[in-house]
C-alpha cells in the first residue's frame, strides 16, 4: 500500500443509524424508509462525478450505520461505488460496523465484496459505560463480534473506543483498554468524549444530570493513553489514533489530515481537491431532491486562499506525528524562537527538519498555530 | 423679550428628564408622529445607550400661551456626570428658570437636591414637577412633602404631570410663561454672548452656541472672543429647532447658534464671552475659566501600522471636543501612541468608545494617571502625567500631587459606607452639614488620583445610586508617591506602570496582579505577573499554562468548520499586543486598576 501517496480517497456517507447516539454529532437519520431513495440518489451523484476523479486508492464507507444495511442495500451500494469509480486494486476498503450488526454471515459479505479494513464502534468494553452511552450493543457483543471478523479473516480490524466519561478513573479506562488489547487490534482509535453543541449529552451537561471531566482529569487520561499504548508497541500516529504497525495507519483519514485530495459522496459529506472544499446538504430528503431534480447535491463550497490553506496545513499538521516540515514556519515572525520555546517545554521535537508534536503537543495542538500568527 | 423663556429641565437619574424634554418638543409641533424617537436631544448612540446627556443641546420652540400671546421657549439640556460639571454650569448660566423634576413613586434623590444647589447658585426661577404619576406606585402626596421639607419649595405649587402618557404637559408650558421671569438685558448695550457649547459640523465648520445677554448680533459683524482676543467675521446666525434655524439676528435674551468660520471647536472656549470687535463690551460675563485636562492615559494602535490611522482620527475627532488635549508619545513596549488628556474618568470613556465606534479604530488604553509634580535635587520642578516619565528616584527630594475637594451628599443611612469608601481613598479634613433632614453633604479633600478610576462607580454601589459627587480642584499637597512597574514574564511592561501613593502601593500592586491574571488569556507557558517598586518585588500572581486544547476528533473531512474557529482566534488575537511572548489583550492595560466586581 502506498502510504504517501497522492492519490485522492473516496467517501461515502450511509446516513442511517438504528438509534442515535446522544454525543454523537455526525449526520444521520434513524427512520429508514428514505434508504432505498438514498441509494438512487447516490448512484445519481456517483454519475456526476463520473470521469472527474482518475483513481481512488482508499474508499471509506463511513456514517451513519453502515453495517445496519441489508446485504442486497450493501452490496449494491459497493458493486455501484466500484462500477462508478475506478478504485486501484491495492486500496484500503474500510467500513465502519456496530458490533450489534456483525454476524458471521455480514463478515465473510463484507470480504466478499473487496471490504479489507473494519473500524468496530465497540466504544467501551464496560456495559455501565455502554448504559450510559446509550448504545445498543453490550461488552460481550462487541467481543463477540471482534472475533467474528478476526475469524473472517480480517487482520485490519480498527477499535473505537471512547473515554474520559463523567466519574471514570484510569482503571476504569484501562479496562478497557487491556480487554481490547486481548484481541491485538490493527488499530485503535480512543477519542476523549467531546460534548458538542446540540447533543443530548449537551443539554445533559447544561441541566447538570452529568458532570464532564475536568480538564486536568481529561488531560491526564490522554497521558496514560499515549503511554500506555506505547509502551505496548502502538504507534500515536494522530491526536486519536494508534496503529499496531505503519502499514496499519488509516490510510484514509490519513488524507484529511496531510491535504491530500477526497471526495466524499451522500448528505453532509465534505470534499476537497485543486484547492477547494465543497460540503453537501445536511439532509437526506433534501439531498435526494437535489439530484433527482439534476442539481447538485452541494450545499457550499469555498476556494482557498493561500493564507487559509497554510492555515489548515499548520491545523493539521500539529495534529500528526509526522509534524510539520519546518520551511513552512521560514517566513513567520519569531518562528524560531517559539518553536525553541515549544522544544523546550516538551510539546514538540525537532528532527530532520521537521517539527513533530510529542503526546503533550497533541493536547495543545488546537492552539499551536496560532502560536505563529 | 418679555416673550422669551430660557429654561433647563434638572433632575435625578432617570426621573424623566429627557422623555419631558422629548414631549415639550412634540407638543410644540417641531416633529411629527412618525419622526419622532426617544430622546431626541440625545443624539449619540452612547447617550441613547447610558441613558446620559453628554453634550448640551438647545432647542427652541415656540408656544401660544392660554391667553393667545406667542412665546419663544428655550430649552437647554444638560449633561449629566460630574466630568461635564463645568459645562453644566455654563448651560445653567444661559437660563432664568429651570424645571426640577422629581420621580411621583421615588421621591426626592440625592442628584434632585444637588441640581438645585447649582440652580439656587445661579438664581434660577425652580419650578418643581412631579412626573411619573400615572405610576401605580406614585405617592403624589410624598412627594410634595419631600418637595417642601427637604428642598425647601412650595410643594402645593408643584406640577403633576406624566411626561410618558402626556398628561400634565400644558400645565408646565403654561407654568414656564407664569413663573419662568423673561430675561433681562439691553439690546442696545455692547454686545455680550456667553458660549455654552460648540459643535463641528463638516461643511460649516464650528457652530457656536450661546445665549446673547446685551447688545444684538447678525451676519456681517466682526465678533471677538474676550477670553483670546480672537476675531470673526459671522456668517450666519440662528436658532434651533431639532435643526439649525437662520435668522437675520440674535439679541439680547435670545439663544441661538453663530456660524463664523470658526476652524475647530477648539478654537472656542466653553464660557467665553462673545462681543462686538468695534463697540466691545467693557467687561466679560463672570464665571469664565480654562477647561484643564486632569486625567492622562495613552493610546497606542495594536498594530504600529495603523498609527498614521489613529493619528488621523483623533484629528478628525479633536475638531468637536476641545476638552480633549493630545500629543505624541512613545512606548517601549507598545510603540508610538499619544498621551492624551481628559476632563475625567467618564470623558476618556466617552472617547474611547467614540473612537472605536465613529472612527473604526482598534487601540490600546492605558491606566489613567493625574499630573504629579516632583521637586529634583537641582532644584527643578517637573510634571509629570505619564509614569514612564516618573525621575529618577535617587534625584527626587520631593513629590505632590493633586487634591480636590469633593462633596458628596448622600441619604444619611450611608454614611458610614461612604465615609469607609473616602478613608480607603485617602480622604482628609471631612466636614458634614445637614441641608435637610435625612440628609448628610459631606466635604472632604482627597488626592484626585483617588477619584478618577472608580471612586464615582464605588460611591453609586455603595449608597445604591443615591450618592452625588461633585468636585472641584483644589491645590497641590506634598505625598509620598512611589513608582509601581508590572513584569510580565520578568519584562518590565512601561505602559503598565503606576505613580502611587507609598502606602497604597502594595494594595495598587495586588490589585494589578489579580486583574491582568483574569485578563491574560492562559498560553503554552506559565505566566509571571509581578508588581515591583524600584528593584524590589512586592506582589505576584501565574497565569497557569494552558494544559488542553485540542479536539479529539477531526475526520469526516470537515476541516472548513475547523479552520474558520483558528480565523476567528486568529482575529480575537489581532486585539492583542504581543509583549515579549505574552499576548496581553487590549482591555487588559486600562483595566489594571477596575475593580473585580465589575
Amino acid at each position: 500500500m502506498m502510504n504517501n501517496s497522492q492519490l485522492p480517497g473516496l467517501y461515502v456517507h450511509v446516513p442511517f443509524c438504528g438509534s442515535k447516539c446522544p454525543y454523537c454529532d455526525f449526520y444521520s437519520v434513524t427512520p429508514r424508509s428514505q434508504m432505498g431513495q438514498w441509494m438512487a440518489a447516490l448512484e445519481g451523484e456517483i454519475s456526476l462525478y463520473k470521469d472527474r476523479f482518475p483513481v481512488f486508492d482508499s474508499l471509506y464507507v463511513g456514517g451513519g450505520t453502515p453495517s445496519l444495511l441489508d446485504e442486497q442495500t450493501l452490496t449494491s451500494l459497493i458493486k455501484g461505488i466500484f462500477h462508478g469509480f475506478a478504485i486501484s486494486p491495492d486500496a484500503e476498503v474500510t467500513m465502519e460496523c456496530n458490533p450489534d450488526d456483525v454476524t458471521p454471515g455480514k463478515a465473510v459479505l463484507f470480504r466478499s465484496l473487496g471490504v479489507n479494513r473494519i473500524s468496530l464502534g465497540v466504544q467501551s468494553l464496560d456495559d455501565k459505560e455502554l448504559g450510559f452511552l446509550q448504545r445498543r450493543h453490550s461488552a460481550s457483543q462487541a467481543e463477540r463480534a471482534l472475533a467474528c471478523l478476526q475469524r473472517a479473516g480480517f487482520d485490519n480490524v480498527g477499535i473505537d473506543l471512547i473515554y474520559g466519561l463523567p466519574g471514570q478513573i484510569q482503571s476504569d479506562w484501562c479496562e478497557t483498554l487491556d480487554r481490547a488489547l486481548e484481541f491485538e487490534p490493527a488499530h485503535l482509535s480512543c477519542y476523549e468524549l467531546t460534548i458538542s453543541a446540540g447533543t443530548p449529552f449537551a443539554r445533559m451537561r447544561d441541566e447538570g444530570v452529568f458532570a464532564p471531566l475536568e480538564e486536568e482529569e481529561g488531560r491526564a487520561l490522554f497521558l496514560a493513553t499515549a503511554q500506555y499504548l506505547a509502551d505496548r508497541g502502538y504507534i500515536h500516529y494522530e491526536v486519536s489514533n494508534f496503529a499496531k504497525e505503519k502499514k496499519f495507519m488509516c490510510h484514509h483519514n490519513r488524507k484529511y489530515w496531510k491535504r491530500t485530495p477526497y471526495l466524499g459522496l451522500g448528505p453532509s459529506a465534505h470534499s476537497f481537491a485543486h484547492g477547494e472544499r465543497w460540503w453537501n446538504v445536511r439532509s437526506v430528503s433534501q439531498y435526494c431532491e437535489h439530484i433527482f431534480k439534476g442539481r447538485s447535491p452541494v450545499e457550499g463550497s469555498e476556494k482557498l486562499s493561500q493564507d487559509q490553506a497554510s492555515l489548515e496545513s499548520l491545523a493539521l499538521g500539529f495534529r500528526t506525528k509526522e509534524g510539520l516540515d519546518e520551511t513552512l514556519f521560514q517566513n513567520r515572525p519569531q518562528a524560531h524562537k517559539i518553536i525553541t520555546e515549544l522544544c523546550e517545554s516538551g510539546l514538540v521535537s525537532r528532527e530532520d527538519g521537521r517539527i513533530l508534536p510529542t503526546p503533550k503537543g497533541f493536547l495543545v495542538a488546537d492552539s499551536l498555530p496560532l502560536l505563529f500568527y | 423679550m418679555s416673550q422669551i423663556r430660557n429654561f433647563s429641565i434638572i433632575a435625578h437619574i432617570d426621573h424623566g428628564k429627557s422623555t419631558l424634554a422629548d414631549r415639550l418638543i412634540q407638543h410644540a409641533g417641531l416633529v411629527t408622529e412618525r419622526e419622532f424617537r426617544d430622546q431626541i436631544l440625545d443624539t449619540m448612540d452612547l447617550e441613547r445607550e447610558r441613558g446620559i446627556t453628554i453634550k448640551s443641546q438647545t432647542i427652541t420652540l415656540p408656544y401660544t400661551d392660554k391667553k393667545g400671546e406667542t412665546f419663544s421657549f428655550n430649552l437647554i439640556d444638560t449633561p449629566g456626570h460630574v466630568d461635564f460639571s463645568y459645562e453644566v454650569s455654563r448651560a445653567l448660566a444661559s437660563c432664568e428658570g429651570v424645571l426640577l423634576l422629581v420621580d411621583a413613586s421615588q421621591g426626592v434623590q440625592a442628584q434632585t437636591l444637588a441640581n438645585l444647589y447649582m440652580a439656587m447658585e445661579h438664581d434660577l426661577e425652580v419650578i418643581p414637577v412631579i412626573n411619573k404619576i400615572d405610576l401605580p406606585s406614585a405617592d403624589i402626596e410624598r412627594a410634595r412633602e419631600q418637595i417642601e421639607t427637604e428642598l425647601g419649595l412650595d410643594g402645593e405649587a408643584a406640577i403633576l404631570c406624566s411626561a410618558k402618557e402626556g398628561a400634565g404637559i400644558e400645565d408646565v408650558l403654561e407654568a414656564i410663561v407664569e413663573h419662568i421671569p423673561p430675561p433681562a438685558g439691553q439690546t442696545d448695550a455692547p454686545l455680550s454672548a456667553l458660549i455654552f457649547d460648540a459643535n463641528y459640523d463638516p461643511f460649516r465648520g464650528t457652530v457656536v452656541s450661546c445665549r446673547v445677554f446685551n447688545g444684538s448680533l447678525q451676519p456681517g459683524d466682526l465678533i471677538r472672543f474676550m477670553s483670546n482676543g480672537a476675531v470673526y467675521k459671522v456668517e450666519e446666525v440662528g436658532v434651533f429647532r431639532i435643526q439649525r434655524e437662520q435668522r437675520p439676528s440674535l439679541s439680547a435674551g435670545e439663544v441661538g447658534y453663530i456660524i463664523s468660520g470658526i476652524k475647530t471647536v477648539s478654537d472656542t472656549s466653553m464660557g467665553d464671552t462673545i462681543t462686538l470687535d468695534t463697540d466691545p463690551a467693557p467687561a466679560p460675563l463672570p464665571g469664565f475659566r480654562e477647561v484643564k485636562s486632569v486625567v492622562f492615559s495613552s493610546i497606542y494602535p495594536i498594530a504600529s501600522d495603523d498609527y498614521q490611522d489613529l493619528a488621523d482620527a483623533l484629528e478628525k475627532y479633536k475638531l468637536n471636543d476641545a476638552a480633549l488635549t493630545y500629543q505624541k508619545d512613545t512606548s517601549s513596549a507598545l510603540g508610538q501612541g499619544f498621551r492624551c488628556g481628559f476632563l475625567g474618568l467618564l470623558h476618556l470613556e466617552i472617547v474611547q468608545q467614540r473612537l472605536e465606534r465613529e472612527y473604526g479604530q482598534t487601540f490600546i488604553m492605558t491606566v489613567p494617571s493625574v499630573q504629579y509634580r516632583f521637586t529634583l535635587q537641582n532644584g527643578d520642578t517637573v510634571t509629570v502625567d505619564n509614569p514612564q516619565y516618573y525621575p529618577d528616584p535617587v534625584l527626587i527630594t520631593g513629590s505632590a500631587e493633586p487634591y480636590i475637594r469633593a462633596n458628596i451628599l448622600i441619604p444619611e443611612r450611608y454614611m458610614g459606607a461612604v465615609m469607609n469608601l473616602c478613608m480607603e481613598r485617602r480622604g482628609m479634613n471631612s466636614q458634614f452639614t445637614y441641608p435637610t433632614p435625612g440628609r448628610i453633604e459631606i466635604s472632604l479633600e482627597m488626592p484626585l488620583a483617588e477619584v478618577i478610576v472608580d471612586f464615582y462607580d464605588k460611591l453609586k454601589t455603595v449608597t445604591q445610586g443615591y450618592g452625588s459627587l461633585d468636585y472641584d480642584l483644589i491645590d497641590y499637597r506634598e505625598s509620598d508617591l512611589v513608582k509601581l512597574d508590572i513584569l510580565v514574564n520578568g519584562e518590565r511592561v512601561d505602559a503598565l506602570s503606576l505613580i502611587v501613593h507609598k502606602d497604597r502601593a502594595r494594595e495598587w500592586g495586588v490589585k494589578a496582579c489579580d486583574r491582568l491574571k483574569k485578563e491574560i488569556p492562559r498560553h503554552q507557558f506559565k505566566i509571571a505577573i509581578q508588581g515591583a517598586i524600584g528593584g524590589k518585588i512586592i506582589s505576584r500572581s501565574t497565569v497557569a499554562a494552558f494544559r488542553k486544547d485540542v479536539t479529539a476528533k477531526c475526520y469526516g473531512g470537515d476541516i472548513t468548520r475547523k479552520r474558520k474557529l483558528l480565523e476567528k482566534q486568529k482575529k480575537g488575537k489581532k486585539r492583542m499586543k504581543m509583549v515579549g511572548s505574552v499576548m496581553i489583550p487590549q482591555k487588559a492595560f486600562v483595566a489594571v486598576l477596575k475593580s473585580d466586581d465589575e
